[in-house]
């Protein structure tokens, strides 16, 4: 068999693994996730210790502390996580480490399943940090190997920045096994004490500033021969005057450019955006008169080439996204990459590409239109109820609804039009305060997921406590981390390497705050659970309702519902109101599909003509 | 010579799986594979797309325009979005498309559904090479609606379109499907093959 069928998320966890990691931590993330749950599942003998921590910062601050034993770690999360873990990241670029650590930040150029389009690429240069860029899982595998030895050499954490394309991409991949057992075996020397190496001083910040500028000036010419950064083919030469042509690419894109052209360019790859590989450019720009720079996210290698040009003087032209030669926002693709080759010079496309996309054009005319398919809460899902209770508890009144990252941002579409703001994680206690500091006549409530209260919502609420705020703050406790696929965290009382522990209570943890006012309800007892709404709304200060309700997906369904035939009379109040997707409607008959309920009854709470009831499932 | 294989559908009806019962297939007679598959929020409820390219040189994991040799639908509203990914001209790919449509929620909140009679008579106009499958009919006989992946994978291969055999489809069942649910899959494969 020609390797193993790895999703590139799966060939880092491994890569790190056969690097002989010792500690993995991090904060689940679209695209990243699976990177730390492949190290759980591999974990034999529990030899690693691998946990998601509260949020980013406590796993970027966690496997710092490894480290500084001599253990190799390696920390995960997505692109806004880096965010959150930034207060330690640039702080650690000066202190340094003592055991490898690779930190993977997986960034989502569309963006697909995120709030921001940032290029992580750019933390590396503001951290100082070295950044690898893999183009593909294989390539994955081995960079966060090379990630490991780069970092233990100059003792530095370093960056592994996959993209949504890379890490949910799958490939056959040649893992190598018989590393593994040497480098797990590595002695870590633990923690020496040196107040000269681990307490940051701003004198130590300044002898350590000089240190990392010249290191990176050294790796920037390491990087030039490092065996992921290259140049292939040769140049494109056109026209009369003889324009010289060549390509620079890095990430997914250079697999698009691979993809779309037929050999007779010059094409620099670049697989560590920072240091940039100085040389290595000087070499490809020499030659050239024009280059045409594809990447996501932002102009970052397409910054470097100008800078090295002006440097260098060199008459050389680079397009790319400052010069609106191709796309600033989004995501590449093989059309689009073929597209911007085919302005930049048509005759490096290969044909058979070209000519495939050009068949396809007929498709288009006449072609019916399509149903458009928003994602949706799912049937059954008790967030759904949460927010149809407080709905109806808070009608007639002037209310704004301030929602977080989860499931539940899903609660924002018609019909529940539930989520009036979402910034970041952790957000919806915070702005709710300030919306109601300015116009306090409004009923201000937070919706906050479990997770995303461990994560980043304890502060946030201290903050309402301390500060005075009236707000009704809802958690909708689904006992699990749902949207990234049901990870467990400190409510669950599981822990990663397989242990049951005891669960941290979220009402407890209200109370200890001060939270005068906490009610607790079932959100699928729909009654009593706007009643418990209803009994907090004209309450002054911090008040919290706990709605508790586990997300469907933990639970098989125990029974169905079925609409009556004979009672309903096709109100559509039940479609209208609850927009569950089992629920349907043909020819004017309500139905419920039978493989999508889930049974929660809400359907049948809410029906004024008892026309919904339970049944048997199956 | 690379094959690209082109499934798509809707969240929930086995899309991801049956793209990995090709590769795992396709590795095992020594090809190199690249996939890529939608993840995360799109998957419920939302359009899935899973693109399987097995072959020598392969860069992208991405199908490219007019570059899949079968299109692989489990319901004919995405056959249609995904069109512009099917191989035309002389050597024009094939398509084989599930019957029975699935309808957005939005499309029940007064949005309108859609039509797919009207899909499927665009399919049948625009493409060649069509096979509409009755997956519904094939999932009755076999035991549960779960099993509409393979059936559809079963009439794929029987079209030729996979580049690999009923077989080798078989073999990945028998190594990678639960023992309870074999059978039924086993089923459904040769219903979907013969429905052709």
């Amino acid at each position: 068999m020609a390797g193993q069928l790895l999703m590139g998320n799966e060939a880092v966890g491994l890569g790190a693994i056969h690097a002989g990691v010792k500690l993995v931590s991090g904060y689940p993330g679209t695209p990243s996730t699976e990177i730390l749950e492949t190290v759980a599942k591999n974990n034999e003998q529990g030899r690693i210790h691998v946990e998601w921590s509260v949020n980013e910062k406590a796993a970027l601050e966690v496997a710092a502390g490894a480290s500084y034993a001599g253990a190799r770690t390696m920390v995960t999360m997505k692109q806004v996580g880096l965010n959150v873990a930034s207060d330690p990241l640039m702080s650690l670029a000066y202190v340094g480490v003592k055991g490898g650590m690779v930190i993977v930040a997986a960034d989502d150029p569309g963006p697909i399943s995120s709030q921001t389009e940032q290029d992580t690429r750019h933390f590396g240069e503001f951290s100082k940090l070295p950044v690898f860029d893999p183009a593909s899982p294989e390539e994955a595998y081995e960079m966060v190997q090379d990630a490991f030895t780069y970092s233990e050499k100059y003792q530095t954490p370093v960056l592994l920045r996959p993209t949504t394309r890379v890490c949910h991409g799958c490939a056959a991949v040649t893992v190598r096994e018989e590393g593994c057992l040497e480098a797990g075996g590595r002695k870590t020397e633990g923690f020496v004490k040196d107040t000269n190496r681990w307490v940051i001083f701003p004198r130590l910040s300044y002898q350590n500033h000089k240190k990392i500028e010249a290191r990176n000036e050294a790796l920037s010419h390491e990087f030039s021969s490092y065996r992921f950064n290259w140049i292939e083919g040769a140049p494109n030469v056109e026209g009369e005057k003889g324009v010289r042509r060549g390509v620079a690419a890095g990430g997914i894109s250079y697999a698009y450019v691979k993809e779309s052209l037929s050999g007779d360019i010059l094409l620099l790859r670049v697989g560590t955006p920072h240091p940039f590989p100085e040389d290595l450019a000087l070499e490809f720009l020499k030659n050239l008169d024009e280059v045409l720079v594809l990447e996501e996210l932002d102009p970052v290698i397409e910054r470097a080439l100008l800078q090295i040009a002006g440097k260098h003087h060199l008459a050389v032209r680079i397009r790319g996204k400052l010069t609106h030669d191709t796309a600033n926002a989004g995501e590449n693709s093989v059309e689009s990459v073929r597209g911007d080759l085919e302005s930049f010079a048509p005759e490096t496309v290969r044909k058979e590409v070209r000519e495939a996309a050009f068949q396809t054009e007929d498709f288009k005319r006449d072609a019916p239109p399509l149903p458009v398919r928003p994602p949706v809460l799912c049937a059954g899902c008790p967030h759904r109820a949460s927010f149809y209770a407080v709905k109806q508890a808070a009608k007639g009144r002037k209310a704004v609804f301030s929602g977080d990252i989860g499931c539940y941002t899903l609660g924002n579409a018609a019909p529940l039009d539930m989520v009036d703001t979402c910034l970041c994680m952790g957000a919806d206690v915070t702005v709710a305060q300030g919306l109601h500091i300015i116009e306090g006549d409004a009923l201000n409530f937070a919706f906050i997921g479990d997770s995303t209260f461990f994560a980043s919502g304890i502060t946030g609420i201290i903050n309402a406590v301390y500060n005075q705020t009236d707000m009704i703050l809802v958690v909708l406790d689904n006992s699990t981390t749902a949207m990234t696929g049901h990870q467990p965290h400190p409510g669950t009382g599981r822990t990663m390497m397989g242990e049951v522990v005891a669960k941290v209570s979220i009402e407890k943890v209200l109370e200890g705050i001060g939270v005068g006012r906490i009610v607790k309800a079932d959100p699928l007892k729909l009654e009593s659970a706007i009643q418990a709404v209803r009994q907090v709304l004209d309450e002054r200060g911090v008040r919290a309702v706990i709605f508790k309700s586990p997300c469907i997906a933990l639970e098989k369904p125990k029974t169905c519902y079925q609409v009556n035939e004979k009672t309903c009379v096709s109100c559509r109040q039940c479609i209208r109101e609850l927009g569950c997707p089992a629920i349907v409607a043909y020819d004017g008959r309500i139905s419920i599909e039978p493989s999508l309920c889930y049974g929660c009854g809400v359907c049948g709470e809410i029906c004024k003509f008892g026309a919904i009831q339970e049944v048997d499932h199956e | 010579m690379n094959k690209n294989c082109l499934l798509c559908g809707v969240g929930g009806q086995g899309v991801v799986l049956a793209s990995k019962l090709i590769a795992y297939a396709a590795m095992e007679k020594g090809m190199f594979v690249r996939t890529s598959e939608t993840i995360g929020m799109a998957q419920r409820g939302g359009s899935v797309v899973s693109h399987v390219r097995m072959g020598e040189e392969i860069h992208s994991p991405m199908i490219p325009a007019g570059s899949a040799d079968v299109l692989l639908a489990f319901e004919p509203a995405e056959a249609v979005r995904n069109l512009s990914y099917l191989r035309r001209g002389k050597k024009e790919g094939i398509v084989i498309v599930n019957r029975k449509a699935v309808q957005p929620v939005t499309a029940t909140l007064g949005n309108g559904g859609y039509d797919s009679k009207e899909m499927l008579s665009y399919l049948k106009e625009y493409v060649k090479n069509l096979y509409v499958v009755d997956g519904e009919a094939i999932c009755q006989r076999a035991g549960s609606a779960k099993t509409l992946n393979v059936a559809l994978l079963g009439a794929a291969a029987a079209a030729n379109g996979l580049g690999l055999d009923i077989k080798d489809i078989e073999c990945e069942i028998e190594r990678r499907v639960k023992p309870q649910y074999r059978e039924m899959n086993l089923l459904a494969l040769s219903l979907g093959a013969k429905a052709l």
